[in-house]
């Protein structure tokens, strides 16, 4: 089994524990609308490889979903959890003031859920970005493994923001505070 | 994520206003950042300006990605493309300078989604199995991919015109139609589960990347939903289920239809599967005629009237035309795959304008004999309404050779082909049924 996950994630998802984690405002802002983010991964070489996925914030986690059909990723992160979330788009992140950030962190793949439904419960968050996607859920069964999904969980470590998106300066670099257990 | 060339990644990448630079930190995650960039034309990548803290040392691998996407608002997003490049880094001044030795990317303007995921299905597969997890869709909608349920109109449409036209000569029972058209959806069913593991087993469904709702096969085998086992058995009940209809109508209507029966048994199972394999002959067509022609609308006649009709026979062939043209058209998209594994329909032998001007000719034809037939008193005159459906057929045609190398936008094409089949049986049916009613 090539597969594996982060400790301590099975068991914080059976007891319906969720980290709430404080990040700074603007990054936080830019998870929430950002359109496209680049997760990046370690491969077995050792070789940084990035991949432009919708990200999720659930006030705890980034999270992606990952469809089983493009799973190179989710092997990677089994054998490596570091990975990077980069915002940096200003383009897909409409409507806000332009600012960059990475955040780096240990990633999980989420291997124990069932990748037929598991990945629905980010529908909401989908949603809200990407509408269409309600249409393609529907005719899943042209696609059906499109719609076999694992869920990748990114517990932010660093926090690396470039106000106004100048990276030719030092980032601003926090870590972000664990404000409660619930 | 496809590969490559490093020169032709390194020319694309100067679309993109940023890339975001990747390499592995000392304390294992990687560093990222975005910067601008250029390139030079020795191939380099040239990121920065960069804060000293940001760069890397000398020699170190690094990946860059540029990536860009369209917002659509109320939709989300389209556009998606991306490039990434990997190959060492090193500092001058506040710039990273990076030759690239490889690179990989996608766009979906060159390889469109569906096709992008439908070549990484073989991944998708391995991964599901080393998860110890199994893809899967409801039972409805796995038999309804499995069966290919909605091409059931090839099957509905001419024993309904047999129905009619025993209707018209006042000698119709509803009991042996019902019967004829539950041992045809049976067989039809049962062609469409054994053409799927015929196709898989020689392979040219798993080598087609452009599937389509109309063509490619129901890929339930590729994509684990079904197994070759699961699909065989299948098929092999849903034969049998028809062979026990037919037997019965042979033995309580005409023996004569044990002949009927064993022709369509040959020319259905034999389409695609071994020994006969018409289709790969290149005469996938004709047999499609046949069978979903008068077979099917002179067999239903005689099962419903105990006799032999000519005028079955005669006005199923424009139906059996149409439904070869559906197989024709739908092989168009499949037709490289096809071509690879040995499948040589028409399509495959034939150039494209040749495969065009076949279809306008056997439309034609299908469209002259509903003419003639009224016209010669062979059918009664209300079955002119059947040339109704020659619009779908010109609709079908107009755009096949401009979209014959693109099988996402014969999609359309494909769905006006069947409907001109569809429409074409149905006022025939109803010209019938009209003219047994005066």
């Amino acid at each position: 089994m090539i597969l594996s996950q982060r400790p301590g994630v099975a068991a914080r998802r059976e007891a319906w524990t969720v980290e709430h984690i404080e990040l700074p405002s603007e990054v936080a802002a830019l998870l929430d609308a950002a359109l496209v983010a680049e997760l990046t991964v370690i491969a077995a070489d050792g070789r940084p490889i990035s991949y432009p996925l919708i990200p999720f914030w659930d006030g705890g986690r980034v999270l992606f979903t990952s469809a089983v059909l493009f799973s190179r990723k989710l092997e990677h992160i089994a054998a490596n959890p570091k990975v990077s979330v980069s915002l940096s788009d200003p383009l897909a992140m409409p409507g806000l003031p332009f600012h960059r950030a990475v955040i780096e962190g240990d990633a999980a793949v989420l291997v124990h859920e069932d990748p037929h439904t598991s990945w629905e419960r980010l529908l909401p968050l989908w949603r809200a970005k990407e509408p269409a996607i309600d249409m393609f859920v529907k005719r899943r069964f042209g696609i059906p493994l499109f719609f076999e999904r694992h869920t990748i969980e990114v517990e932010p470590k660093r926090i690396l923001l470039w106000r106004d998106g100048d990276t030719s300066r030092a980032p601003e670099v926090s870590v972000p505070r664990v404000l409660a257990v619930s | 994520m496809g590969a490559l060339a490093v020169a032709d990644a390194v020319v694309r990448a100067r679309s993109y206003p940023h890339g975001v630079i990747s390499y592995v930190g000392p304390d294992g995650y990687p560093v990222t950042v975005a910067a601008p960039h250029a390139e030079t034309a020795e191939g380099e990548v040239v990121l920065g300006p960069l804060p000293p803290g940001m760069l890397p040392p000398n020699g170190v691998e690094v990946g860059v990605i540029f990536s860009h996407i369209r917002p659509q608002p109320g939709i989300g997003y389209d556009e998606r493309r991306y490039v990434n490049v990997w190959g060492p880094a090193r500092r001058s001044s506040n710039l990273l300078r990076v030759t690239p030795t490889r690179a990989s990317g996608w766009d979906e303007a060159e390889t469109p989604f569906f096709e992008y995921a439908e070549r990484n299905v073989g991944r998708g597969r391995d991964y599901l199995d080393k998860a110890g997890a199994k893809p899967h869709l409801s039972a409805f909608w796995t038999v309804f991919l499995a069966t290919r349920l909605p091409f059931l109109t090839a099957t509905i449409v001419p024993v309904g015109l047999g129905g009619a036209v025993a209707a018209h000569d006042g000698r119709f029972a509803w009991g042996w139609w019902l019967l004829c058209l539950l041992a045809g959806v049976a067989a039809h069913l049962a062609i469409n589960v054994i053409n799927d593991v015929a196709d898989a087993d020689s392979g040219s469904d798993g080598a087609n990347v452009t599937p389509t709702p109309f063509s490619g096969g129901s890929r339930v085998i590729q994509y684990g939903l079904v197994s070759r086992r699961t699909m065989a058995a299948t098929a092999t009940g849903l034969y049998a289920v028809a062979g026990a209809i037919g037997i019965l109508l042979a033995v309580t209507r005409s023996l004569s239809l044990l002949w009927v029966g064993a022709l369509a048994l040959v020319l259905g199972y034999g389409y695609t599967a071994r020994p006969f394999r018409f289709v790969h002959r290149g005469l996938g067509e004709p047999v499609v005629a046949l069978g979903f022609g008068p077979i099917m609308a002179a067999g239903t006649y005689l099962a419903v009237t105990r006799e032999f009709s000519w005028e079955a026979v005669y006005i199923s062939l424009p139906v059996g035309l149409l439904t070869a043209m559906i197989l024709y058209v739908n092989q168009i998209p499949d037709r490289i795959a096809d071509a690879a594994t040995g499948k040589r329909t028409l399509v495959v032998r034939w150039p494209a304008d040749r495969v065009v001007r076949g279809y306008a000719i056997v439309c034609a034809v299908a469209f002259g004999l509903v003419l003639a037939g009224s016209v010669l008193g062979i059918t009664p005159s209300a079955s002119l309404l059947g040339l109704g459906g020659a619009w779908w057929a010109v609709q079908t045609h107009r755009p096949l050779r401009a979209r014959f190398d693109a099988p996402y936008a014969l999609i359309p094409v494909m769905q006006s082909n069947v409907v001109a089949h569809l429409v074409t049986g149905l006022l025939l049916i109803a010209g019938y049924l009209l003219a047994a009613a005066l």
